[in-house]
């Protein structure tokens, strides 16, 4: 048997919702199905299977909230034998505390507040619990760490904390509606302050820029568009994407995560774009395996994720699955990012406008289209020498476009 | 089409890319763009709905003169007279 768990989604998602289930008990399913929907700060993701068989049973009603990594359902695997006829299972409340353990017992402390605390590097044994019995929630260790530092800046989480990861007491009758706009626009404010207050506090960013001659591109995209029906046309966003993802293969320690105290590097390139919501706030999905995908194939999966993305419809893979985030502002004539990494990432690569400037070239002065991009990196993992390597790689792969 | 359908089939299409956009407030003679924070693959979507619901191919080279919606419109109107 296989559990079926509750994914992290994002760098501080410490809780879920359950929003629904769409397949039940008895049904089959298949690696890279998705069975559930889950609210989280950001977005109501679509949770994907990784293991294939029958969902032997669900754990959690919808509308409770459910830490990461604690059980939602069990899944047979294929070849496994059915399990006997058991007893009706315990109710979900019930599985929670099994589901999510505890580092001290004997200290009651919620997981959002665990998590919170654990972030801080503060003992939970010095807190000052508030809730029933003394449970510790997170507002008492936003209110340890401010005691910690009363001269500092207002701690770095939001000061309207997400729900703590209690388990409900009665699951509600009927799945929860979605929440309204302001508050998701509200939510992912706090989901990005949490995150970048995060970045800034614990990784050492250094930051690289190089300005891209990019006639070749343009040129190329544009006798591409022309022969193209409208619905196929590129955007030359994916030219840099794609060129950015296939960089990764020559300085791969930039395709990685920064877990516990090491550099993990991913096998996987799986680029997150960064996409501006209606109303506020962004969300930074993933592409997967963005380096093997053509032009074609990569601009139908963009086109896709910024729809979904817009429409609260993303899946869990993509949200916890990035390896390193591109983000493009200029749009509105921005000439360079200098962007902030999302944790755990170790790098994010920032494009500015595609802009017409003098270019000397054998001393000619023509005139040329460029984009300055730019790399913000981890210095923990990496140094100068090699993210300028990696910009090098970029602006060499995007001097000939036919071949991305 | 008449004018008035083009108009019509221009709103449809924007109000796929920007479902916020309120017909009754945009205003025809002022940039798209900042009225509605369209980005590039908003405006190819746009692109794409005019091509789907006015059968006009929108050549990128043309993107320039269609800032507001009156340039639009006017633009369509003149490639779809007979």
């Amino acid at each position: 048997m296989a559990e079926f768990v509750m994914p992290a989604l994002g760098a501080d998602m410490s809780v879920g919702t359950l929003m629904k289930w769409l397949k039940q008990p008895g049904e089959t399913v298949a690696r890279g199905d998705i069975i559930a929907v889950v609210h989280t700060d950001k977005a109501d993701v679509e949770v994907e299977v990784f293991t294939s068989g029958v969902l032997e049973r669900v754990l959690v009603e919808p509308g409770a909230q459910v830490p990461v990594g604690a059980a939602l359902a069990v899944i047979r695997e294929d070849g496994a034998p059915a399990a006997p006829r058991a007893p009706a299972p315990p109710a979900a409340p019930a599985l929670f505390p099994a589901a999510v353990p505890e580092a001290a017992p004997h200290i009651a402390i919620s997981p959002s507040a665990r998590h919170l605390a654990e972030e801080l590097g503060i003992d939970p044994a010095l807190i000052h619990g508030s809730g029933p019995s003394g449970r510790i929630q997170r507002k008492d260790v936003e209110a340890a760490a401010a005691a910690r530092e009363p001269t500092a800046a207002p701690p770095p989480v939001p000061t309207r904390a997400p729900p703590a990861a209690a388990p409900p007491t009665t699951p509600p009758a009927a799945p929860p509606a979605g929440p309204a706009i302001e508050d998701r626009n509200a939510a992912v404010r706090r989901a990005i302050a949490s995150a970048m207050s995060r970045s800034k506090r614990e990784i050492p960013h250094f930051y690289l820029g190089q300005t891209i001659h990019m006639s070749n591109a343009i040129a190329w995209l544009a006798q591409e568009n022309l022969r193209r029906p409208v619905p196929e046309r590129l955007l030359h966003g994916v030219l840099l994407v794609k060129a950015v993802a296939l960089a990764l293969r020559e300085v791969p320690e930039l395709n990685a995560v920064w877990q516990g105290d090491e550099l993990v590097r991913r096998e996987d390139i799986n680029v997150g774009v960064a996409i501006a919501l209606r109303g506020g706030g962004l969300v930074a999905p993933a592409i997967h395996e963005t380096d093997r995908l053509s032009l074609d194939e990569l601009m139908h999966a963009f086109r896709d994720l910024v729809s979904r993305a817009r429409s609260w419809s993303l899946r869990s893979s993509e949200m916890s699955d990035p390896t390193i985030t591109v983000t493009s502002l200029g749009e509105r004539g921005v000439e360079t990012v200098f962007g902030v990494i999302f944790p755990p990432q170790v790098a994010i690569v920032g494009f500015g406008t595609l802009v017409e400037r003098p270019w000397i070239s054998e001393g000619q002065v023509l005139i040329c289209p460029v984009v300055n991009a730019s790399l913000s990196a981890d210095h923990r993992v990496t140094d100068g020498h090699r993210a300028s390597a990696f910009l090098a790689a970029i602006d060499r792969l995007l001097q000939e476009p036919d071949k991305l | 089409m008449t004018r008035d359908e083009i108009t019509e089939a221009v709103l449809r299409a924007l109000s796929d890319v920007a479902p916020e956009a309120d017909p009754a407030t945009l205003r025809p003679d002022v940039s798209l763009r900042d009225q509605l924070d369209i980005d590039s693959m908003d405006l190819l979507n746009f692109v794409i709905g005019i091509h789907e619901q006015v059968h006009v191919d929108i050549p990128e080279a043309d993107y320039a003169r269609l800032q507001t919606l009156d340039e639009v419109v006017d633009y369509l109107v003149e490639k779809t007279a007979p």
